[in-house]
């Protein structure tokens, strides 16, 4: 939460990027070409049989590279730093946090360097963290898993995001790489009282919904605030007008075995979006609008929808209160199950050079806990799987809301990820044909065939590499 | 250079005073190792990258000329050099033309409270790109400034997403430039106009030349040397512009604003086409030395 966790957010911070031109040019010093490209980590499914054990590891310090620098995972994750060092003594914990920009930058460079961070988080999708196993910089987690628990902890879902095959070929599939803390989702983010003056109940149905943007237009209000200026909003509201259409198929498609963008459920959320900007039921110019801008606005009241992820509730919550309202996406049917854009966090990963890949484990257990789950919730922070203190949160405020929705959708399988996920060069493609789509510049059928002939020839690739290695490689 | 090898060669002792020694060269080491170190061999290595297919983690496979002959071949790579150009005139010709004008006037009129204007258009300059880039994107937003105010006067047909509109996007990028631009160029100017001989203007006034005249006869000819400071200045900073795009608009709507410079930094650390990266880089690099030893050339005049 907070920071982008997924390529889907990215610059949502603006960093210094003075510094990153200068920093390419150190990149080019800095590094030499294939000089560890050692393939695959070939230690089978991890290390360690038993429940590692930290205390008896001696002294030990433990890097972590992380990019939690926002108030409420900030301190969550502090928190549950210094509970571990207090628990094993012998284990003093040095953090490196920088902003998420920051961090993908970066972090290339340390971890393919000499004397690598113990734990990293990495990205999940094909530029951060398949690159990173393919370069076999990543250790596998598979016996952890085991060990933990963490195969019955976290939802299948959610763990397949974090997995990659051992050849560094696919995304979604094969071992384990990483877990993560924190859970998201796009969700439905309402005004209460707007919604009230209008004469309108938070909708129960997609019907619902539709029909009151009608209504709140006719009205003269703004139906849903909509900034797209930053180009990676529109991927969230986009997914979740297709995953309406067809959940089950995007997701497929997303993980490499669906039939692709060429389809029905594409062009119809195309035409869907095209139809909003039409009638005036996303703000007219939305594509010279910030994502930041455009939230201020639905918080001092302009607009009565806004869909995002759950990553924005604290800071709209500090301006609107109990005016904020937060459910996923309604389904088709009252009632039915809700299906989203989401996932979680980044994955905290162990880097296959640390020298204490056992003190790495335990660590990551300790921060993924059902302890750890209560310590997020008390600062405000979704966590993956929701421990007591969730439950206890009050059902009818807005973060009671939020969880509620997060339990839901991980019951119903109804999570989609990111659509920039597909492949390497997706978000590129998808976010400026997006903007095209939002100015009414790119035709629905236009949008179907550039984004396929993204996604079909990096299938053919992949299917290449499947053929040129053949064996276990995408097994899960 | 060759002269000054000539000179080395022929030993110490016959030289004339003031003709470069071999010592020289121990003055200016410190600088040039320091040069050498932080530009010249990470240069080199771009250069050397630039002929790999690297992803920055993996094994480098060799790429001949294939990133470079994408520079031509592929649109998303000729479109960001196509943009930069096109942005040369709002980042280096409306400035010079402007800061011409301006030095012109102000040196024929006598205006009250010049340092204060002199300070207020010199002050783009001594912002940070950041922060300009960050108070330009609010000026130019839906319901920003700009459009306010064209709201205001009645203009309102004209109000646009400029930032966000596939035709205005790029131009209003470049009016940033203009802007940050047009006080370094006016200053420069200042300062030249002061070292043109007065007797030259009045010259020009007593064979009763105008305002147009005397700018073109004297001012113009007098200030070629800081014209082809403004100009060399002006297209280094445009052609490198980065901040600005990365701030404003990360190269959209769609690919409208696209520069070389944010391409070098998107395929490094995005895409992780660092090859293809470094190939950008090192062609930006000679574009921009062609066009800095043409504006030498020609408006300079100096001559190797």
């Amino acid at each position: 939460m907070g920071i982008p966790g997924t390529g889907a957010r990215r610059r949502h911070t603006r960093a210094a990027p003075t510094v990153l031109t200068a920093a390419l040019v150190l990149l080019a010093a800095g590094c030499v070409p294939g000089t560890d490209g050692s393939g695959a980590a070939g230690s089978g499914a991890g290390a360690g049989t038993a429940v590692p054990d930290p205390a008896k590891a001696g002294k030990v310090t433990l890097t972590v590279w992380d990019q939690e620098i926002r108030g409420g995972t900030d301190g969550e994750l502090t928190e549950l730093n210094e509970e571990f060092e207090q628990k094993y003594p012998n284990v003093r914990i040095k953090r490196v946090a920088r902003s998420f920009t920051d961090l993908k930058t970066t972090l290339k460079l340390a971890v393919s360097g000499n004397n690598p961070p113990d734990v990293i988080q990495a990205n999940q999708g094909y530029p951060d963290m398949v690159s990173f196993v393919r370069a076999g910089l990543l250790a596998p987690l598979d016996n952890y898993a085991g060990i933990y628990d963490w195969n019955t902890r976290y939802p299948n879902t959610l763990l397949n995001l974090n997995r990659v095959s051992a050849d560094g070929t696919d995304f979604g599939t094969g071992r384990l790489y990483g877990i993560s803390q924190t859970g998201e989702y796009i969700g439905l983010y309402y005004n209460k009282d707007l919604l009230k003056k209008s004469g309108l109940e938070p909708p129960e149905t997609w019907r619902d919904l539709t029909d009151g943007l009608a209504e709140l237009k006719d009205r003269g209000e703004l139906p849903v605030q909509f900034g797209n200026l930053d180009k990676y909003p529109a991927i969230h509201t986009f997914g979740v007008l297709q995953d309406q259409l067809d959940a089950a198929g995007t997701r497929d498609t997303v993980l490499g075995r669906g039939d692709g963008f060429d389809n029905a459920a594409t062009k119809g959320a195309a035409a869907t979006l095209t139809d909003w900007m039409e009638r005036g039921y996303l703000p007219k110019g939305a594509n010279g609008l910030g994502y930041d801008d455009a939230a201020k606005k639905f918080a001092s009241g302009e607009g009565a929808y806004l869909l995002t992820g759950t990553w924005q509730l604290a800071d709209l919550k500090k301006t609107m209160g109990d005016k904020l309202g937060l459910m996923p996406p309604p389904p088709a049917k009252a009632g039915g199950d809700p299906v989203t854009t989401g996932g979680q966090g980044l994955a905290w990963s162990v880097t296959s050079r640390s020298r204490h890949p056992e003190v790495a484990a335990a660590y990551l257990d300790f921060i993924t806990d059902e302890h750890a789950a209560d310590v997020m919730t008390r600062h405000g922070v979704l966590p993956a799987v929701p421990g007591k203190a969730a439950a206890a949160v009050a059902p009818d405020t807005v973060d009671g809301q939020m969880i509620d929705g997060w339990k839901r959708l991980s019951a119903a399988d109804g999570l989609v990820p990111y659509l920039d996920y597909s492949t390497p060069t997706f978000y590129d493609t998808l976010s400026a044909a997006l903007q095209g789509v939002v100015s009414g510049r790119t035709s629905p059928a236009k949008l179907a065939t550039t984004l396929q002939q993204d996604y079909g020839p990096f299938m053919t690739e992949q299917r290449e590499r499947h053929a040129a290695k053949p064996g276990p490689a995408s097994t899960g | 250079m060759k002269r000054r090898l000539a000179a080395l060669r022929s030993g110490h002792r016959r030289q004339a005073p003031g003709e470069p020694r071999a010592v020289g060269y121990l003055y200016v080491l410190p600088a040039l190792a320091v040069y050498a170190v932080f530009l010249l061999y990470p240069f080199g290595q771009s250069v050397w990258l630039s002929f790999v297919h690297w992803d920055g983690l993996g094994v480098a496979t060799p790429a001949g000329f294939d990133n470079y002959r994408d520079l031509f071949r592929d649109p998303s790579l000729r479109a960001p050099f196509a943009h930069a150009l096109l942005l040369l005139l709002f980042y280096s010709a409306l400035p010079v033309a402007i800061g011409l004008l301006l030095a012109a006037v102000m040196s024929r009129v006598r205006v009250r409270g010049m340092t204060f204007f002199r300070t207020v258009l010199f002050l783009p300059q001594v912002l940070a790109l950041i922060v300009v880039g960050v108070a330009w994107r609010s000026i130019l937003a839906p319901d920003g400034l700009l459009n306010d105010t064209l709201r205001a006067v009645g203009l309102g047909s004209l109000a646009r997403p400029w930032l966000g509109d596939y035709t205005w996007a790029l131009p209003a990028v470049g009016v940033v430039g203009t802007w940050v631009g047009t006080g370094l160029c006016m200053i420069l100017f200042l300062a030249g106009a002061q070292r043109i001989p007065r007797e030259l203007y009045e010259a020009a006034r007593m064979d009763g030349a105008g305002p147009v005249r005397e700018f073109l006869t004297v001012t113009l000819p007098g200030l070629r040397p800081q014209i082809a400071v403004a100009l060399t200045l002006t297209i280094i900073a445009g052609l490198r512009n980065f901040d600005l795009i990365y701030i404003t608009t990360s190269g959209g709507p769609g690919n409208a604003t696209s520069v070389p410079a944010y391409e070098v930094y998107h395929r490094a650390f995005e895409t992780n086409q660092v090859g293809s990266a470094a190939a950008v880089g090192v062609a930006l690099t000679v574009l921009i030395f062609v066009l800095t030893v043409t504006v030498s050339r020609l408006v300079e005049g100096r001559r190797s």
